[in-house]
């Protein structure tokens, strides 16, 4: 018996009137967990009860706790029929069973029913008692804590990074099963809430287990997905990352530990100059294995034989973690390590070196080598155990494996970013998973005990690093056109970089960046089962293709030479299949700048035709500069080449794409990583080309004091205010007629366009404002609907700082980069002559004495100065903040009303709860998390037309969510969710009969924050000193 | 092109924090339909902010207006708005929206007043729309808010102005008004009258505070088990004693010659008041007495115009005439030995004469 679980009924309001005679309720209150239930006593008349029962106590198994969720049923007492219910309650007591989350939950709860929706609220305390289970073969993994947060938590240091967890529960989907036909479709909606819930709550206990046999603490981006197959079953799945964190203590951190602030400060030690600082692929020896091995390359070393080996050492590490420890796996030495090598490929079979995670700890991205996917077309009536998850299992093995060998093609021993999703359409189902081919430290990758001469500490060129290749440059595993970087000037970058992870804040960058979307739809003819999976396959090449080819002409038309945050999206209707890639394209210093687009015709004789090719090559020209002065990209050096860049030969156009799309039947693979610049002459020989032109021009800039990206930040904004608005917007179409591919593009881009514009345009009194994490997803819900979702951030900046602040963020990394690298003179010193990186001083004063490169002296004239100009603004910032915020009062919870909330808890009235998909809050601490938010709703109605029709009808249900999503984490004692997302929103109509059903599952981290003003307030004096390291820490 | 091929089966955006357009939120409360809403936007220019086009403007609209629609039903309770779940909306918002609900125009308002806030005044909201140009929608929403207000305030104890505060969360000027429309309502004035046309809203409302002032029980009595809806039924009855002075020939000249003694070379129309000051006095005392019949009550508006202003205005009185002459008129009482009733006086005459000077004028 480890556990006692404590559950109090206090009040209710706002009930709904049940009984029409007296226009009042007599309630009453279940309470269940497992299969025991507790009753309070019947509140005659009264739409606000007051119950106050007793303590209702289960004394349960810790298993238990995990899965189940806490059960509240609010029922009408009717003594000649049956009790009406009310609504119901579910609590996911996860969060109190670790103790560094929430102690209580205690607070107004949303009563929902899935025909009705909210109907008032309830006042409920809830308690855990835990008694520690020490129990080896234990069930339960109790304590482990989640995040969806992709990147290691604020207050958290990473102590070490075990690597990818996964797992998957199948059960069969209560609406599909022979019972559903006789009961009402509450009883089944709520069969089907109850049953994710218990699902959930399994697949978070059986990863948690697997972290406790890798000897973490943490699952970091997890990641749970709901497949609803249909007839074969129900399936949900999660993945994510295991961690050993380590918590920083929140409070003294802006005055006493300026080190705490920066998560990896504390390893560093002085590095040792085994090799050349900066060396691409040089992730040091850090396990007697690697250290061995590598002192037996030449420098020439064989990138490919690296590359594999570094890749088993990935896939080790999680047995190192295992129980044992660093310490004993060290002492072992060059034995294990042989016998490491041996069991190599049995290794391989099973472990996957992924990361879910898309921004890391300083010095952990060494190098990227671009995007990796792979997608597999399967059919779900052909699962033979259909309740068992073993085939489901080998279909993510499967793919797993392929991305596996993808990362190793391209020198790469580690895939970050990674993410996988499913669309399904009647039986099809196809499988995808993407990620970025990455070379990652080994620093996070052992325990931290080991000896100072094995903690190797890397030193690359701060913000060019990650972009040099780490692939073989006689040995590509694609032609791509390598040039030396930018940046540093000593190693190969690529032309262009794709990558599905966030910008690393340590990058170089030029000027701002900008969402960039492809969109394609593709019609397909109606088929059944085998040919209608090899239809789909065998389109998903062409379709990716265009998706990538879009892209590609999509960035050069904004002057910028880098993806980030990429994210293919291919949805499969019974007619169509749609294709959705959404990214943050960005100029990267490091980077070649990109060549123009080149409009070639096939038929040069045609004097008109010429002036057609000649008026498009301005137009598009035109569009090019003027995207960069929009971006601000003004490339330091050799601004000339992008306009007299040669044009290369037009035939070569995209030749090497088709060879890819054709190598596989089942899964396509594409590596998005490369571009040359050939690949950008349009050739109009045909109607298609035209069509691309036009539809590469119809892309509206985004309106005047507007960003917009699909990743956490915006390079080249940093002065955000304290004003956020989180939203979803869901928009449904219906096409009319048949339709021809073009006409379908033409339409699909349209709509994506319009959409954003409705955003903006919404949003205006938030003016400047960024609109961050824009991810749409797409849907066939029907055919020929297209359902497109979006939930974002739009968040305020001011804009009278940003260009003071420009300079200041670049101040930022390089302060970031000082407070790493001021130990480690003898390779920065090397580094000086060549790179504009940070300059290694002790003394604050030598900074402007060195720095060769003019704008790193203008960054750096003198920091001290900046810092107090830094922590001015700061303080002038909020002010300003305050004003414009009166302005802008329409939309965002501003910092003097989140104040106050703040401070009124208890009060009667509601607190704010702010939302973002992002990991951080604006202008604010995050001082706490409380636990994982993951919630799945039903709603589902038979009188559309009364509640304003199928937008009235998800209008109310999303603000529903948003609502209990609000008070679940208030009732923990919260006042925020960061990385929110809503996973699924699952619409179906039928309005000849007048219903409607709609799911939506959402997930989140619910945190305790507090503004930084009032940090600041507290302690002017130290923090003035301290700004820098605080804002390292913060990492915005 | 593009509406043929596809049309929008769905549409919605939700904010975590309610997104509010205040120009939106008045042209729904205006009782607009979208239609005319986005056709109304576009002129006021809104297709030059942010690079919208018409297509953005209606699905904004429609958008705003069912979020409206949504608050609606809590906006009819308002101390819900505070501690519902569903809309994070800031308070100041709250307020916003609360006190933009209940804003009424007077020229709907003055239409109503006075009358039964009943089913059947409702059908004649058709009326008073066409004559008014106010849409109908929006005439229901008033109408509905009167008497809302009214179903909670009438039964309740204590000050009408801070009840319809404490449970509609108004401002105070928008209180006061809506102490004027339950007042009128709950006594019936006639306000209807052909020769009360001239009179606006905002006379009446000033009419209203004042009776409410002066008149209730509430205004002498501050215990708050006090009623503020109804007129002071005793001294209503106390009033008939004020009868003595027309009736007594004596006084009524001595109060006369008061007067005049007063005004004499102060006033233009002094002749006019001369000859008419035992008519005016006499119209005056009468109304007083005979507000214990509550149809007298009813006809207080149109008993001060028919019997005081017009003759008043008929021999071409300044405003400036009217307050000194009302004034001396009320004062000199004070004098007379033989007139017990002065505190009586005081209050009856205290509010006759700032609603007749408010009343004053074309």
């Amino acid at each position: 018996m480890p556990g006692k679980l404590k559950a109090k009924i206090v009040a209710g309001r706002h009930l709904p009137v049940m009984d029409r005679a007296s226009d009042l309720t007599d309630a009453f209150v279940e309470v269940k967990f497992g299969n025991t239930t507790f009753k309070t006593d019947v509140y005659p008349k009264s739409l606000n009860p007051q119950w106050n029962s007793e303590w209702f106590k289960f004394e349960v198994d810790d298993e238990d706790l995990q899965d189940e969720p806490l059960q509240i049923t609010v029922l009408d007492h009717d003594t000649y029929s049956a009790n009406d219910a009310i609504g119901k309650v579910y609590i996911d007591i996860d969060p109190l069973l670790c103790s560094e989350a929430a102690t209580v939950i205690s607070g107004w709860l949303p009563i929902y029913d899935t025909i009705h929706g909210i109907r008032g609220e309830i006042n409920v305390l809830v308690k855990v008692d835990l008694f520690n289970d020490l129990n080896r073969f234990r069930q339960s993994s109790c304590g482990v804590k989640f995040f969806c947060t992709t990147s290691i938590p604020r207050c958290y240091r990473a102590v070490m990074v075990h690597g990818f967890v996964e797992e998957l529960v199948v059960n069969e989907d209560p609406e599909y099963q022979w019972i559903d036909r006789i009961r009402t479709p509450r009883a089944s909606n709520e069969a089907r809430q109850r049953l994710i819930f218990l699902m959930s709550g399994e697949l978070q206990r059986k990863i948690g287990l697997k972290v406790l046999e890798m000897g973490g603490n943490a699952v970091v981006g997890y990641l749970q997905c709901f497949d609803l197959e249909g007839e074969t079953g129900l399936v949900v799945r999660a993945i994510g990352t295991a961690c050993t964190l380590e918590k920083i203590s929140t409070l003294p951190a802006t005055a006493t530990h300026p080190s705490n602030s920066s998560p990896s400060k504390d390893m560093k030690e002085p590095g040792f100059g085994e090799e050349a600082p900066g060396v691409p692929l040089s992730s040091g020896p850090p396990t007697p294995l690697r250290a061995q091995t590598f002192s037996s390359f030449s420098p020439s070393k064989s990138y490919s034989r690296q590359s594999s080996s570094s890749d088993t050492e990935l896939s080790l590490t999680p047995k190192t973690g295992m129980g044992s420890g660093g310490s004993a796996g060290k002492e072992a030495g060059p034995l294990k390590a042989l016998l490491r090598q041996q069991t190599q490929s049995a290794l391989e079979q099973r472990e996957y070196p992924f990361f879910t995670l898309t921004a890391f700890p300083p010095g952990f991205l060494l190098h990227v080598g671009g995007v990796v996917s792979a997608r597999s077309v399967k059919l779900l009536d052909r699962i033979h155990n259909p309740d068992e998850p073993e085939t489901r299992d080998a279909w993510w093995e499967e793919i797993r494996q392929e991305i596996k060998s993808h990362a190793k093609a391209l020198g790469c021993h580690a895939v970050v970013g990674y993410s996988e999703s499913t669309s399904i359409c009647e039986e099809v189902c196809i499988l995808s998973a993407s990620g970025t081919a990455a070379i990652l430290s080994s620093r996070f990758m052992q325990d931290g005990s080991l000896d100072t001469e094995h903690r190797f500490e890397e030193v690359v060129p701060p913000g060019c690093g990650f972009c040099h290749i780490p692939y073989d440059e006689l040995n590509i595993p694609f032609p791509a056109q390598l040039t030396y970087c930018y940046c540093c000037r000593r190693y190969k970058v690529p032309d262009v970089l794709f990558t599905t992870i966030d910008l690393p804040t340590e990058a170089n960058v030029t000027g701002k960046g900008c969402l960039i979307q492809a969109r394609l739809c593709r019609t397909k003819k109606k088929a059944q089962g085998e040919g209608n999976a090899t239809a789909i396959s065998n389109l998903l090449p062409f379709l990716e293709y265009e998706l990538h080819t879009q892209l590609m002409n999509k960035l050069k038309l904004r002057g910028m030479n880098a993806l980030f945050g990429l994210r293919i999206q291919i949805s499969v209707g019974e007619t169509m299949l749609l294709g959705l890639a959404s990214a943050t394209g960005v100029y990267l210093t490091a980077l070649p700048s990109p060549g123009g687009i080149q409009v070639a015709g096939k038929t040069p004789s045609d004097i008109t035709y010429e002036q057609h090719i000649s008026n498009m090559q301005k137009k598009i020209n035109d569009t090019i500069s003027k995207n960069k002065e929009l971006h601000e990209i003004n490339p330091p050096e050799v601004v000339e080449e992008i306009i007299g860049s040669p044009i290369p030969e037009p035939r070569q156009r995209s030749r090497l794409f088709r060879s890819h799309s054709e190598s596989s039947d089942e899964v396509s693979e594409l590596d998005l990583s490369h571009g040359k610049k050939d690949a950008f002459v349009l050739e109009i020989d045909d109607t298609d080309a035209v069509e691309d032109i036009h539809a590469l021009l119809t892309d509206s800039p985004t309106p005047a004091g507007f960003y917009s990206c699909n990743t956490e930040i915006m390079p080249g904004i940093q002065n955000w205010t304290s004003a956020i608005q989180m939203f979803t917007s869901v928009r449904v179409f219906r096409l009319n007629a048949n339709l021809t591919n073009q006409g379908l593009n033409k339409i699909f881009s349209d709509l994506c366009e319009n959409l954003l514009k409705s955003l903006y345009f919404k949003l205006r009194s938030m003016v400047p404002c960024c609109l961050c994490h824009l991810n749409f997803t797409v849907a066939i819900p029907e055919d020929e609907l297209i359902q497109v979702a979006v939930t974002a951030v739009a968040m305020s900046f001011d804009k009278e700082q940003s260009l003071e602040n420009g300079k200041q963020s670049g101040e930022k990394t390089l302060i970031k980069a000082i407070t790493e690298n001021d130990e480690q003179l003898q390779f920065n010193l090397e580094l000086n002559a060549e790179t504009s990186s940070p300059n290694p001083l002790s003394s604050p004063k030598g900074l402007s004495e060195v720095g060769s490169h003019p704008s790193a002296r203008d960054r750096c004239s003198s920091w001290i100065e900046q810092l107090k100009l830094k922590a001015h603004t700061i303080r002038r910032g909020s002010v300003k903040t305050t004003s414009s915020l009166e302005k802008a009062s329409p939309l965002p919870e501003g910092r003097s009303r989140s104040l106050r909330s703040n401070r009124s808890y208890s009060g009667s009235s509601v607190a704010v709860v702010k939302m973002t998909p992002l990991s951080f809050i604006p202008g604010a601490k995050i001082i706490k998390y409380l636990g994982i938010i993951n919630m799945f709703f039903i709603r589902e109605t038979t009188s559309l037309r009364e509640e304003g029709g199928v937008s009235g009808f998800l209008h109310t249900f999303i603000a529903e969510v948003f609502a209990m999503v609000r008070a679940h984490v208030a009732a923990l004692g919260g006042n925020a969710v960061v990385s929110y997302s809503m996973k699924e929103c699952v619409f179906m109509e039928n309005p000849n009969k007048n219903q409607a059903q709609c799911l939506i599952n959402v997930s989140g981290d619910a945190v305790i924050f507090i503004q930084e003003s009032e940090l600041e307030s507290t302690s002017v004096q130290t923090q003035s000193a301290t700004t820098h390291t605080s804002n390292g820490g913060e990492g915005t | 092109m593009l509406f043929k091929k596809m049309s929008m089966e769905l549409d919605v955006f939700v904010g975590n924090t309610t997104v509010l357009d205040e120009d939106v939120y008045q042209l729904w409360l205006d009782g607009q339909t979208v239609t005319d809403a986005v056709r109304i936007r576009i002129e006021a220019g809104a297709l030059q902010e942010c690079e919208a086009n018409a297509e953005v403007l209606l699905s904004d609209t429609m958008d705003q207006f069912r979020t409206f629609q949504m608050c609606e039903r809590l906006l009819q309770s308002p101390s819900k708005v505070a501690n519902q779940l569903l809309f994070q909306i800031p308070p100041h918002r709250q307020t916003m929206l609360i006190e933009r609900y209940y804003e009424f125009d007077s020229m709907f308002a003055r239409e109503v007043l006075g009358k039964k806030l009943s089913k059947g005044t409702k059908k004649d909201l058709d009326d008073i729309g066409s004559k008014t140009g106010i849409v109908l929608k929006s005439c229901r929403r008033q109408f509905d808010n009167f008497k809302r207000v009214f179903k909670v305030v009438e039964e309740l104890k204590g000050p009408l102005v801070e009840n319809i505060q404490r449970h509609f969360l108004l401002s105070d000027v928008l209180a006061r008004d809506y102490a004027a429309i339950v007042f009128f309502a709950n006594s019936r004035f006639e306000t209807g009258k052909r020769k009360l046309q001239y009179l606006s809203f905002q006379d009446f409302a000033f009419c209203a505070g004042q009776l409410i002032s002066y008149w209730t029980v509430g205004a002498v009595d501050n215990v708050v088990e006090n009623m503020d809806v109804d007129l002071e039924k005793e001294f209503l009855h106390d009033l008939k004693d004020l009868k003595v002075l027309v009736n007594d020939k004596d006084m009524l000249d001595q109060h006369k010659s008061l007067v005049c003694a007063q005004l004499r070379g102060k006033i233009k129309v002094f002749s006019e008041m001369e000859a008419s000051f035992k008519n005016l006095s006499r119209a005056l005392v009468n109304i007083a007495s005979k507000l214990t019949h509550t149809k007298d009550v009813r006809d207080l508006f149109i008993d001060l115009v028919e019997k005081f202003i017009e003759p008043c205005r008929s021999d071409k009185w300044t405003i400036g005439d009217l307050r000194l002459f009302l004034t001396h008129y009320s004062s000199s009482v004070h004098t007379l030995e033989a007139f017990r009733r002065q505190v009586i006086w005081d209050r009856y005459m205290g509010v006759i004469k700032s609603c007749i000077l408010k009343m004053y004028h074309d």
